[in-house]
């Protein structure tokens, strides 16, 4: 099995919008993961999930790759964005859908 | 946990920040924190969350369970109230 880091650093470097997550987005195993996929459904974009509840070695190994001890985290284009309250606040400032749009975008224009 | 000690260890990891911290299910372990510190000036909001963070240490990963944060500076603050 490849490390872990590994595994985290492809899957983050392969999805335009990655969110680690407690469950799947028919059922988030918590609030903050809730409340974070549907933050994303609402703005109505394509999204891949993780679920840190069926791999431990994941879950551990993605609080230490962001340096974030907490579930959701969210990666746009590769970036950490945050958790659950950061991706709650970029949405209501309305700076979150344009971060969004433009990393949706960028995949658009390489075809 | 009770939340002044989360307010005590925050405010000792950056001083000078006003701490406000609430125990939003009565539980112990569901807290809500306002941070405000000037240091955040000129930082993103994940550097400012993984200072609080820091402050906590090991109280973030074995006693809290789950922490909503806002991070303010000073002047976000003030437009807040």
């Amino acid at each position: 099995m490849a490390d872990v880091t590994e595994r985290i650093k492809s899957a983050i470097e392969s999805n335009r919008i990655l969110i680690f997550m407690k469950g799947n987005r028919n059922f988030p195993m918590c609030g903050f993961s809730a409340a974070t996929v549907e933050i994303f459904d609402r703005l109505g974009v394509p999204y891949e999930t993780i679920d840190v509840l069926a791999d431990q070695e994941v879950r551990e190994g993605i609080k230490r790759y962001s340096n974030w001890p907490t579930i959701p985290q969210v990666f746009i284009n590769g970036k950490f964005i945050g958790g659950c309250d950061i991706v709650r606040e970029l949405y209501e400032s309305g700076e979150l859908e344009p971060m969004v749009k433009a990393a949706l975008a960028e995949d658009a224009s390489r075809g | 946990m009770d939340p002044k000690e989360i307010e005590e260890l925050i405010a000792k990891g950056i001083p000078g920040a006003h701490v406000e911290v609430r125990d939003y299910t009565g539980g112990g372990d569901h807290f809500e924190a306002v941070v405000v510190s000037e240091t955040f000036e000129g930082k993103s909001l994940v550097e400012r969350h993984q200072a609080v963070y820091n402050a906590l240490g090991d109280a973030m990963r074995a006693r809290v369970h789950a922490l909503t944060l806002k991070t303010l500076t000073p002047a976000q603050y003030a437009k807040r109230r």
